[in-house]
């Protein structure tokens, strides 16, 4: 099949089966299981912790507290090693924590024989804390009794800035004019050489979370003197290396085992037990120790989405839509502890200044503050959802007060093929944006829509309905901030059939398929033949740092490639010796060694495989093994456009209908691409209306941790969706390919609170947009009968 | 793994009597999705179960010889939504019924235990409040005491069964209840499925012959008072009016006594108080329609 096929899932029939095993289905019967005590402070210390009550429980094994384990403190980054010591992730977490952090953080941790047993004894344990008032809303200056973290006085953990001038190049500092324009109670300052004046906005994103289906799950036993640790994580190899750093045991000491896995999201680019296990198996001369967490445990103890207000400033120059000044400012809520420190922050706020551009000065500036509450690290979009909800509603909010068609406005300001985007240097070598948003305008019929809705909602008092827009463009992968590498290793068998083994993580994204499609691609053996093995293996699969970003195609399929021709290349050396020809005349078509100039079949690949394996007096098993360095990013680019309804005096919004439409380069599986966009779409949706994490803002206690109060979208809350596709051809990427995975979930918010704007007239600047947030502010707006 | 110390076996009403009263704390569970619930959330602990799912005397729908709907305890909800005298006489109970939960729950959560459970925003109980049904709950001593389902609720979670002796076995909606009456549910959810109520309403309307004035009018809110219960002021300023918007509007907070909607962090007393109008309004008009009057 190949490249642009719609091959069926390799994975398809297991998970569709059943028989697909997930990391929990894997934990031996005998193993022992362990629960953490989290504590019932949101900030403060330990100050004792008595476990005698708890021990005399049956079936108790164990019981570490916080006051027992390692000082070593560790990151919990899925990041690549970084050589250069000022890129290192900040560690600040020990395997349980005396200083407690937030509502929920670890500080002792039973093992028994059974979850009965265990839960007992996290019950029976008494611990005597010293309270600290918490710090749970970061947008709120307070006087701060003690910083959540020694070493980050205020609390903040980081800040960056910088600015751009008419050169279109960031420079990474303070900007002189920054406090005047960030200055809390101005509403439209003035730049130099303005012609309009500077709107100003603000917009809050709430924390949010994955919700995969699978919960954090680890188990870890000892082989020997190894360590075996087989986990749900999206970052194999990473963890082994944050396993070896927490225990102070040596990399080759540790073997990581990824089964299939139910979900990450970004989340599981986090090390979340792993290590707790590893080390309590350590400790208990080698048993196995499993850590399944509940899903309230999922929401409190591993990652979130980062909260984040962001106030955007911009004007146009007089008589025209271009954009002149822009300046935009994240404040980002990082909660308890650092993890990917600032990075995402850092995506956020500079990909303000790679989608849009302005003639005169732009400024940046994002800053990450520390608060107790959990912590937030990668999430499907990696900041980016975030800032294009600012983005995208400003957008529509300026063109509303200008009285801009919203999509012309868009078109005038984009950066196009040619240009350089500021902040990472990364060169726009593709770019089918304004073919998305024409095609986007053709399907929803934007322009009858528009006419038609104006008319109905003046007739309408109870029902409005609208049509929304949202663009955006996106890094593909980490290039030039962090590595870009990706091993992939080949092995052919007597019958003509692989083995595949990649680095690359499948999670779900579909990335082993597209894998089956690239080495079917090159080496002509149709995917049938094609084992990926799904299930990595640090002592076995070549290295990877992980699945995260868009990157997996990308970078992984450019392994995969690399490797692939290199097979090529020895299957045809071989044939050349068999059959005495010049290898340079020959080529592999359809599993045959053929005459590239007669066309000819000469030798069935199969026989060449025969011939190097088993040959008397020279045997060869040929396979093949490469590492990719990726050297290259690309921006994938898309638009949303929403069609809905809002019931007024409910504050309910029904979506008629979602259209994303994407350039990501080359479609290598275009049925499966479009699976991913309804994903993402859907994912999208739960983030516009519904999903939000709440804390009590006394206690920093969670009050919604758990999946009938934390509103992910139902089957019957996601519309109709409608994707298609601009192909564009990425030069840098292995086959024109770009990002897809992450994409899809960016522009459906923005797109239906524009929507929500064009239906009722009213701007909402936060999300999500439940319907007590919408009732109050159609109240405030008077849209509401007595 | 749940936290069960013994599960006792029994095989009819009898048997649940006696080993509740020989077993004090045990549990009467049925479909499980609340009880096995509490047990997750470790607010039941190291219990004693004892199982109605599978009794037969506690299971079915039937009609008597004078209208009467009886609907057995331990009756699944998936059996009441499809059941053709439930659709043809109180389609609107079919349609409470079928907003709960998941199919999954429904295939397995019972009627009984909704009542039973005592949640302020037990899906089937605002219909059953409208449609003035009886609870027939029988005792340790062999009797059965009758009570109206508008004095079941006692507080949030909490009934007027006493747990050690008694077991709610029938539901019973008279013909005078349901005939000529019409019904309308309103569930608000945030979402449109899986979801509990952030508030709930029922409404039942007799009109006369000429449609034009309301003969009967019965209402009910849950989730908008410490227990699910019917507004019986607003009723009476409502009985005998003209089916008219205006008579419509008679539906506002400021006319229900009974109410008390809670500022929480679900919804607030605001948000409560514009739902607690408008979706009155909308069962009002819905179950007036349906009668053929507006």
């Amino acid at each position: 099949m190949g490249i642009g096929k719609n091959l069926i899932r390799v994975d398809a029939l297991s998970k569709v089966k059943g028989s697909t095993k997930y990391t929990e289905d894997l934990v031996p019967s005998n193993a022992l299981v362990a629960k953490i005590l989290h504590s019932t402070i949101a900030n403060g210390y330990v100050k004792d912790i008595d476990i005698s009550e708890a021990l005399k429980i049956e079936g108790v094994m164990k019981i570490v507290t916080c006051f027992e384990v390692p000082e070593t403190d560790f990151s919990t980054a899925g990041h690549p090693y970084a050589l250069d010591p000022s890129h290192a992730d900040i560690k600040d977490r020990k395997l349980l924590n005396k200083r407690v952090r937030h509502y929920g953080d670890d500080v002792a941790v039973v093992v028994a024989i059974d979850s009965i047993a265990a839960q007992k004894a996290i019950e029976a344990i008494k611990v005597t804390y010293q309270e600290l008032v918490p710090r749970v809303n970061i947008y709120e200056s307070i006087e701060i009794e003690q910083p959540i973290h020694e070493n980050f006085p205020d609390d903040v953990m980081s800040r960056m800035d910088f600015y751009i001038e008419s050169d279109g190049i960031a420079k990474f500092e303070k900007h002189e004019l920054l406090d005047e324009l960030s200055s809390k109670h101005r509403i439209d300052g003035n730049l130099p050489d303005t012609h309009k004046p500077m709107a100003k906005y603000e917009y809050i994103l709430p924390i949010v979370q994955h919700a995969h289906i699978e919960n954090i799950v680890c188990f870890s036993y000892m082989d020997g003197n190894r360590i075996v640790v087989v986990s749900a994580t999206q970052v194999p190899h990473v963890v082994r290396r944050i396993v070896s750093e927490a225990l102070g045991i040596s990399i080759g000491e540790v073997q990581v085992i990824k089964p299939y896995i139910g979900g990450g999201f970004g989340n599981k680019q986090d090390i979340i037990y792993e290590p707790l296990a590893a080390y309590l198996s350590k400790l208990m001369g080698g048993k196995c120790i499993s850590i399944i967490l509940s899903r309230e445990e999922t929401f409190i103890n591993s990652r979130t989405r980062h909260g984040m207000k962001i106030t955007t400033m911009m004007n146009t120059i007089e008589g025209s839509m271009r954009m002149e000044n822009r300046a935009a400012d994240i404040v980002s809520d990082q909660g308890a502890y650092a993890t990917h420190g600032h990075a995402i922050a850092a995506n956020a706020i500079t990909n303000y200044f790679q989608l849009y551009s302005g003639t005169g000065l732009q400024l940046g500036s994002s800053t990450s503050i520390f608060s107790n509450l959990p912590s937030a690290a990668a999430m499907r979009g990696y900041g980016i959802p975030q800032i294009c909800f600012a983005m995208e509603s400003q957008m529509d909010d300026y063109a509303r007060e200008y009285g801009f068609d919203p999509i012309e406005f868009r078109l005038a300001n984009l950066l196009n093929v040619g240009a350089v985007e500021p902040c990472n240097d990364i060169a726009i070598n593709s770019n089918g944006l304004v073919e998305c948003i024409e095609k986007g305008k053709q399907l929803i019929d934007w322009d009858n829509k528009k006419k038609e809705y104006e008319q109905f909602n003046k007739d309408s008092k109870d029902l409005k309905k609208g049509v929304g827009i949202a663009v955006f463009a996106y890094k593909t992968g980490v290039y030039p901030i962090t590595v870009e590498t990706s091993s992939c290793r080949i092995i052919l068998n007597q019958d003509g059939s692989l083995q595949v083994q990649v680095g690359a993580i499948e999670i779900g994204q579909g990335s082993d398929t597209a894998f089956a499609q690239i080495a079917s691609e090159i080496l002509s053996i149709p995917e049938g033949k094609i084992n990926i093995v799904s299930c990595q293996d640090t002592d076995i699969t070549p290295f990877d740092p992980g699945a995260y970003a868009s990157r997996q195609t990308y970078i992984g399929g450019g392994a995969v490639k690399k490797a692939a021709i290199l097979l090529k290349e020895k299957i045809l050396a071989k044939a050349a010796t068999k059959l005495a020809l010049d290898v340079s005349g020959l080529d592999l078509i359809d599993e045959y060694i053929v005459n590239i100039e007669s066309g000819g079949k000469l030798e069935a690949l199969r026989d060449v495989i025969l011939y190097s394996m088993y040959s008397l007096n020279n045997t060869e098993h040929l396979t093949a093994e490469a590492t990719y360095t990726g050297l290259s990013n690309a921006f994938a680019y898309g638009a949303c456009f929403a069609d809905i309804c809002v019931d007024v005096p409910l504050g309910k919004i029904k979506i008629y209908k979602i259209y994303s439409i994407h350039d990501s380069g080359t479609i290598i599986n275009p049925q499966l691409a479009k699976a991913q966009v309804h994903g993402g779409v859907a994912m999208g949706v739960g983030y516009a209306i519904g999903e939000e994490m709440l804390f009590d803002q006394t206690t920093g206690k969670p009050l919604n941790n758990n999946f009938l109060d934390y509103k992910i979208p139902t089957s019957m809350d996601i519309p109709d969706i409608e994707v298609a596709f601009i192909e564009t051809y990425e030069p840098s990427g292995p086959f024109g390919n770009k990002a897809l995975g992450e994409p899809p979930i960016i522009a459906p918010a923005p797109a239906i609170r524009n929507a929500v704007l064009f239906a009722t007239g009213v701007s909402i600047n936060s999300l999500p947009l439940n319907p007590e947030k919408l009732v109050s502010a159609f109240k405030k707006a008077k849209l509401l009968n007595e | 793994m749940y936290d069960i110390k013994k599960i006792h076996q029994a095989n009819s009403v009898q048997d649940v009597l006696r080993i509740i009263e020989e077993n004090p704390n045990t549990k009467i569970i049925s479909g499980g999705t609340d009880v096995l619930i509490k047990m997750k959330e470790r607010k039941l602990k190291d219990v004693e179960i004892v199982s109605i799912g599978d009794i037969s005397e506690l299971k079915g729908i039937s009609i008597d010889g004078n209208g009467t709907i009886i609907i057995k305890a331990a009756t699944c909800f998936i059996d009441i939504i499809t059941n053709a005298d439930i659709l043809r006489h109180i389609p609107t109970l079919a349609k409470a019924c079928n907003q709960i939960g998941s199919p999954q729950i429904r295939n397995i959560a019972t009627i009984g235990g909704n009542l039973c459970n005592g949640a302020v925003s037990a899906d089937v109980v605002p219909i059953l409040l409208v449609l003035d049904a009886e609870l027939h709950i029988n005792n340790v001593n062999g009797e059965v005491r009758i009570i109206d389902v508008n004095d079941l609720h006692t507080g949030p979670g909490q009934t007027s069964l006493d747990d050690g002796k008694e077991i709610l076995t029938e539901i019973h909606i008279k013909k005078v209840n349901y005939q000529g009456y019409g019904f309308d549910y309103f569930k608000y959810g945030k979402r449109n499925a899986m979801e509990i109520a952030t508030l709930g309403c029922a409404t039942g309307v007799k009109l006369n012959e000429e449609k034009n004035k309301i003969a009967d009018f019965k209402i009910s809110y849950s989730v908008a008072a410490p227990t699910p219960r019917r507004c019986r002021s607003l009723e009476r300023l409502i009985i005998g009016e003209d089916v008219s918007q205006d008579t419509i509007n008679l539906i506002k907070p400021e006319n229900i006594e009974e109410l008390k909607p809670r500022d929480s962090w679900r919804a607030s007393k605001d948000f409560r108080l514009q739902l607690i109008k408008e979706i009155g309004r909308r069962t009002a008009i819905e179950a007036i329609r349906s009668q053929g009057g507006m």
